[in-house]
Parts: structure tokens; C-alpha cells; sequence
């Protein structure tokens, strides 16, 4: 171009159409498709509600709900001061004295669980309700305490070792099915609604007006999608492990992998969920009747093997269960790559099926 | 202008499009010359946005042939496609980028053309540049999406109705910057169903209606050749039932007269001897007369001659 911002006239253009200059890496149209659609996805606040803050919310709330409480220590009481302190040796029981009526209305209305009073000759009479298991427990606990206060010694020596690592809580088994849910969230939506919404809008029309190398828009989504992905499984991951520690066993390479396998394979499938459809209402219902079978029956907040036999062969096929199945299997038991090739065999072949049949049937208007 | 050897920019014959049972467009040929603004007139659903994508490559016609450029769409594609500007009807940018990032994203699938500040500066855009799409007036759109489509420096402009839809001012702006363009050796292919539109921008222009071409030439020479030069319109107002239209007609220097709910509009070659006439006609007619107007002949008036029917009708 010249210099100044006068237009060549009618007999300069002829010959001015000149080689095109080499492009620097920034004005390569790859670069720019993505750069684009990703502060598209930035300046989009409620998708980056629904990416970022509900799974930290929803992992949060479910995982205060469901946290593992420290073993219950039971109330009982007893009418003399002898029985008492022999029931305090067990730390388990926590032992009041209480005279006769105001034990017994205590026992009635639930304050306590058992009220230990002394009988004929020296023998002891537990009274509590037996179909309550607090009762029936405290009627254990009572018993031993009286009994080795009394000098009996067990037959077999015994000790405890207590189990309370991380890995096997509910919140070890939601933080990979949260992930899992995210990945297929925000790949299909994101795929899905911008396709869409850019038909609606004519502006797939007008990109296909310019020499935009077709490839490079599809491209261009995958690249903007892999920069978001860090995003996500870092921001669930790190909560996770920062709050709750859930820990994260198996390879970070094959973790990586499994994610990014699943977020290709979900985009795919909104693509294809894309392919055709020209408002947003027909766009969601598609997207809502093909995800909201994958939330209920791919494991995210309860195991899968909940559903029958004869229906789990199904359950197994599907992508999301692949993608949950292989990050609780990385995560919790530490499986590596080799094991887990048959989740992504399967997510691999939905990737393939989806993303050809998405190929036949796009238009872009 | 050129020389006359050089050969259309544009020719398109025989083309055909139907969808479903409506034919859009029904045996069309057309020639555009090099570094004229060639006007695509007519009502809306009258075939002139097929017309024009199927000459974009955007859809493919049943029938016919489009040369653009000496190439043809069927093989030279590519390169078609680097070599022209496309402003399509009512396409909605991406609202959440700014200016610049639209036209950054736009002039980046281009191997030539003014960068994207300078396109901005092009289309007076620059208090603009960083705001957001969306943020934008409908005449900044517009000007926004010329910007898009001159970023690749075209031979070849496509206008799609570039001023649909905005307010007067906004389409003057908007005409003042085709018109500095058209100054540059561009080639422009207009469509509008604005007539004063097509009287500003264009050296010549086809009227189109139902998928065919009624007419084509300057626009001088359209009013010229299908009506007299001036246009003297009346309202009857109560009396209208009583008006004798054929006595009208005979009266010199009248060529033809429509009369339409009792506002009658005369085509008339000279004004200074027909409108005397004409009142000394309603007087010995004994009709009151309301709203006596004159105007030069226009565009709108020749779409009116040849089809009976206003341009906006639908």
C-alpha cells in the first residue's frame, strides 16, 4: 500500500495487485480465529459462570454435606456415683449422673441413649430401646466398660488401626465425576451455542464470503477449547486438592490425555448437535436430550453400578461414563495409560463417529 | 472510464434459481463493466439478493453462467475469493469484539489490503476502534461492514442494501464513502430498493422484478425513455368519483395519467403548458383541488410505469 491513504485509481489497480507480504504470527489467520473466539468466551460472563464457579460450588456445598464425621460419642446416664465413673473409662460414652425421675424423662425424650441402674445383688440393668442402633450400640459399650472396670480380661488381645485417608470419601469420588460432567458441559455447549448462534446470526455466511481456509475455523475452535481446558481441570483440580485433598494417584500425563481425549470427543458431538440447527431453542433441546441421560446414568454423584445389569453394557458405551470411569481411576486408584485403554477406545470412537458425521452434515447457513 | 476493448468485470447469463416452488430467479443475464457502480434495483423478493450471492459463490444456481473477473467460481475459487469485497444483507458481527479485533480477525484471511487501523480510518470509524460491536449505531455497523469487506483491497464490491434500515444522515455518510471508493477503480455491484440511492451511486442500473430484468441504462436514460420528465401529482380529495380521467389525458404535454383512490398522478413532458391546462380542466370539471405537487421524474416513477405497482408495495 502506499503511504498515504489515497486509493490507486482505475489503471494502477491492474497492476498493482502486488505478491502478498509474509504475515507475522499474529496476523496468521489461525492465530487470529482463535485469539477471537477465545475473548469471545471471556467476555461471556454467565458461560464463565457455568465453566469456573458452579462445579467449585456445586463440589463445595456436596462436599460439606457429605463430609465424614468424627466417630459419635453417645450420651447415656446412671443413678449412683460408683457406676458412673466406671462407665467414663469408655471414651465412646459420654456419662451423666441424674437422679431416678429426671433419668428417666431423660430417657424418654431421647436425651440419652441408655440409663444404667443398679439391681438386685450387685447386678446392673441397662434400660434403652432396642430398636433404636444408638441404643443397642450404647447397651455394647456400657456392658464392656462395666464389665473390665469389674476385672474381666478378654481372652484374645485386640487393637485398632483407623482408617481415614483421602481417596475413599464421597468428595474423592464427586471431584472426578464433577470433572467429567465440566468437560462434557462446557465442550458441547461451547461448540454448540457459537456454531449456532453464529448461523443465526449470518456470520458463518459471511466468514465462508472471505478466503478463510475452512479447516482453520474448525481448528481454531479445538485451539481455543484446549486453552479454556487448562483453565477448567486446573481451577476443579486445584480446588479439590487445596481444599478437601483429594489426591490425584495415577500420571499427570495420562490425566492430561484422558482430558483432553474427552473435551475432543464432546466437542465433536456438539458439533454434530450443531451441524444443522438454525435458532438456539432447537439448539439446546438437542444438546439437553443427549446430555441429560449421560448426568444421571454416567456415575457423576453416585456410582453407575446403581443401575441393573442388563442396562449397564449401555451405560459403559457412553462417553461420559468413559471419561468419568478412566479420571476416578487415574485420580483414586492410580491406573496408568494401559489401563485404561478400553475408556479410551470408547471415547475415541465416539470422537471419530461424531466428528465425520458432523463433517457430511454441517452447513453454514 | 476504460477503454471499451476490456472485457465485463461481471457477466452473468441465463441464470436460474428456484427454491421450492418460488422461482427466485427466472432466466437472468446481466454485464457489469470494470470500474463502473452497477445498480441491482426492485422490490424486496424480487431475486436481487440471489442474484447477487449466487455471483458471490454463496449459492449455486440451477442454470446459467457467472464469469467474475474473466474466472469462473467452478475453478478458480481461491482466488476469486481474495479478489473480492462482500457486504451481505444484514449479517450481525460478533458483538463482544471491538472494531479493531473484527477487522484484525477479517484482514488477516487476506494476503493484501490496508491494515486494520487503516481500514478504521477508511470508514471514519476511529473514535470507535476500541469500542464493542455491540455498542455500535446501526450506521456504524454498516459502516463497519464495508470496512470487512474493503480490508482485502477487492476489485470487486458486492453492497448487498448497504443502507437498509438506517436513518438519513447515516445514509448519506454511508453513500459519501461508496462514493469515495467508486473514485478509486473499484468495480461495485449495488442492490437497493431505494431509488434515489441507485440515482446517486450508480452509472447504470437493471430493474428486477419477479426474477427477471424489466429494464436497464443510466439512470437518465430510464427516466428518459419510459416516462416524460415530470411528475405532477393531485388529490381530488371528495369529488374524486366525478373526475373525468380521459379528458385529463387529452391535455398537451400530459403522456399518461393513474389514478389511484382519488390522488392522481400525471406523467407530463411540459410542465409550464400542462399544469395551466390541468387547472383550467378541474375548473370547467367543477373539482375542488387539494395537494397540487411537482417533481422531476425518478427512478421510483419508471419502477411505477413499468409495473403499475410502488416499489415498497411489496
Amino acid at each position: 500500500m502506499s503511504e498515504t491513504t489515497a486509493i490507486p485509481d482505475v489503471q494502477a489497480r491492474a497492476t498493482e495487485r502486488k505478491a502478498p507480504r509474509g504475515k507475522t504470527f499474529a496476523e496468521h489467520p489461525l492465530v487470529q480465529l482463535t485469539i477471537v473466539r477465545f475473548l469471545e468466551t471471556l467476555r461471556e460472563p454467565e458461560a464463565l459462570f457455568w465453566i469456573f464457579a458452579f462445579p467449585i460450588l456445586l463440589a463445595g456445598g456436596l462436599g460439606i454435606a457429605f463430609r465424614n464425621r468424627p466417630a459419635e460419642v453417645l450420651k447415656i446416664a446412671a443413678i449412683t456415683p460408683q457406676l458412673t465413673q466406671s462407665l467414663e473409662q469408655e471414651k465412646l460414652l459420654s456419662v451423666e449422673l441424674l437422679d431416678m425421675p429426671s433419668a428417666e424423662e431423660a430417657l424418654r425424650t431421647g436425651k440419652i441413649a441408655l440409663l444404667a441402674v443398679p439391681g438386685v445383688n450387685g447386678a446392673i440393668v441397662y434400660r434403652y430401646d432396642d430398636t433404636n442402633p444408638e441404643g443397642r450400640n450404647a447397651r455394647m459399650l456400657a456392658d464392656r466398660a462395666v464389665q473390665q472396670a469389674a476385672g474381666r480380661v478378654d481372652p484374645v488381645r485386640s487393637s485398632d488401626v483407623v482408617m481415614r485417608e483421602p481417596g475413599s470419601r464421597y468428595i474423592d469420588f464427586l471431584i472426578p465425576g464433577l470433572l467429567g460432567m465440566n468437560l462434557m458441559g462446557s465442550a458441547i455447549w461451547g461448540m454448540g451455542f457459537t456454531v449456532v448462534d453464529m448461523r443465526r446470526k449470518k456470520l458463518l455466511k459471511r466468514l465462508i464470503a472471505t478466503p478463510m481456509p475452512k479447516q482453520y475455523f474448525l481448528l481454531s475452535y479445538v485451539l481455543s477449547r484446549i486453552l479454556m481446558l487448562v483453565a477448567e481441570v486446573g481451577i476443579v483440580l486445584g480446588f479439590g486438592a487445596w481444599i478437601f485433598h483429594v489426591p490425584v494417584r495415577g500420571s499427570l500425563l495420562s490425566l492430561a490425555l484422558v482430558c483432553l481425549l474427552g473435551s475432543l470427543t464432546f466437542s465433536a458431538m456438539g458439533l454434530l448437535l450443531a451441524s444443522r440447527a438454525k435458532t438456539i431453542e432447537a439448539a439446546s433441546g438437542l444438546m439437553n436430550a443427549v446430555m441429560l441421560p449421560m448426568w444421571i446414568a454416567s456415575g457423576v454423584f453416585f456410582s453407575a453400578q446403581r443401575f441393573p445389569d442388563v442396562v449397564q453394557p449401555i451405560i459403559k458405551a457412553l462417553p461420559l461414563t468413559a471419561a468419568i470411569d478412566a479420571l476416578r481411576a487415574n485420580m483414586l486408584q492410580g491406573a496408568n495409560f494401559v489401563q485404561l485403554a478400553p475408556q479410551m477406545a470408547v471415547l475415541s470412537a465416539w470422537l471419530l463417529i461424531c466428528f465425520v458425521l458432523a463433517l457430511k452434515l454441517f452447513r453454514w447457513r | 472510464m476504460s477503454p471499451v476493448v476490456s472485457q465485463p468485470a461481471l457477466r452473468v447469463t441465463g441464470l436460474r434459481k428456484a427454491y421450492q416452488d418460488v422461482v427466485a430467479v427466472n432466466g437472468l443475464d446481466l454485464e457489469v463493466r470494470p470500474g463502473e457502480c452497477f445498480g441491482l434495483l426492485g422490490p424486496n423478493g424480487a431475486g436481487k439478493t440471489t442474484t447477487v450471492e449466487i455471483c458471490e459463490g454463496l449459492t449455486a444456481p440451477d442454470a446459467g453462467d457467472v464469469e467474475l473477473l474473466g474466472m469462473h467460481w467452478s475453478s478458480d475459487a481461491d482466488q476469486l475469493r481474495q479478489r473480492l469485497g462482500i457486504q451481505l444483507q444484514d449479517t450481525q458481527l460478533s458483538e463482544k469484539l471491538t472494531v479493531f479485533e473484527t477487522l484484525r480477525l477479517f484482514r488477516s484471511f487476506f494476503g493484501q489490503g490496508p491494515d486494520a487501523s487503516e481500514s478504521i480510518r477508511l470508514v471514519q470509524l476511529e473514535e470507535k476502534k476500541n469500542s464493542r460491536v455491540g455498542n455500535l449505531s446501526g450506521g456504524q455497523k454498516q459502516r463497519l461492514a464495508l470496512a470487512c469487506a474493503l480490508v482485502g483491497d477487492p476489485d470487486f464490491l458486492f453492497l448487498d442494501e448497504p443502507t437498509t434500515g438506517l436513518d438519513p444522515q447515516a445514509r448519506r455518510q454511508l453513500w459519501d464513502l461508496i462514493e469515495q471508493f467508486k473514485s478509486s477503480g473499484r468495480t461495485i455491484l449495488l442492490t437497493t430498493h431505494y431509488m434515489d440511492e441507485a440515482e446517486r451511486l450508480c452509472e447504470r442500473v437493471a430493474i428486477m422484478d419477479n426474477g427477471r430484468q424489466i429494464a436497464l441504462g443510466s439512470p437518465r436514460e430510464l427516466i428518459a425513455s419510459t416516462c416524460a420528465e415530470h411528475m405532477v401529482a393531485f388529490s381530488a380529495g371528495a369529488k374524486a368519483s366525478a373526475l373525468d380521467i380521459p379528458a385529463l389525458r387529452k391535455i398537451e404535454g400530459v403522456r399518461d395519467v393513474r389514478s389511484e383512490n382519488g390522488n392522481v398522478e400525471m406523467q407530463v413532458t411540459e410542465l409550464h403548458l400542462a399544469v395551466p391546462a390541468l387547472l383550467a380542466e378541474l375548473t370547467r370539471q367543477n373539482i375542488p383541488l387539494t395537494e397540487l405537487s411537482t417533481h422531476s421524474a425518478t427512478l421510483e416513477d419508471v419502477f411505477v410505469s413499468l409495473t403499475g405497482r410502488h416499489l415498497r408495495d411489496q
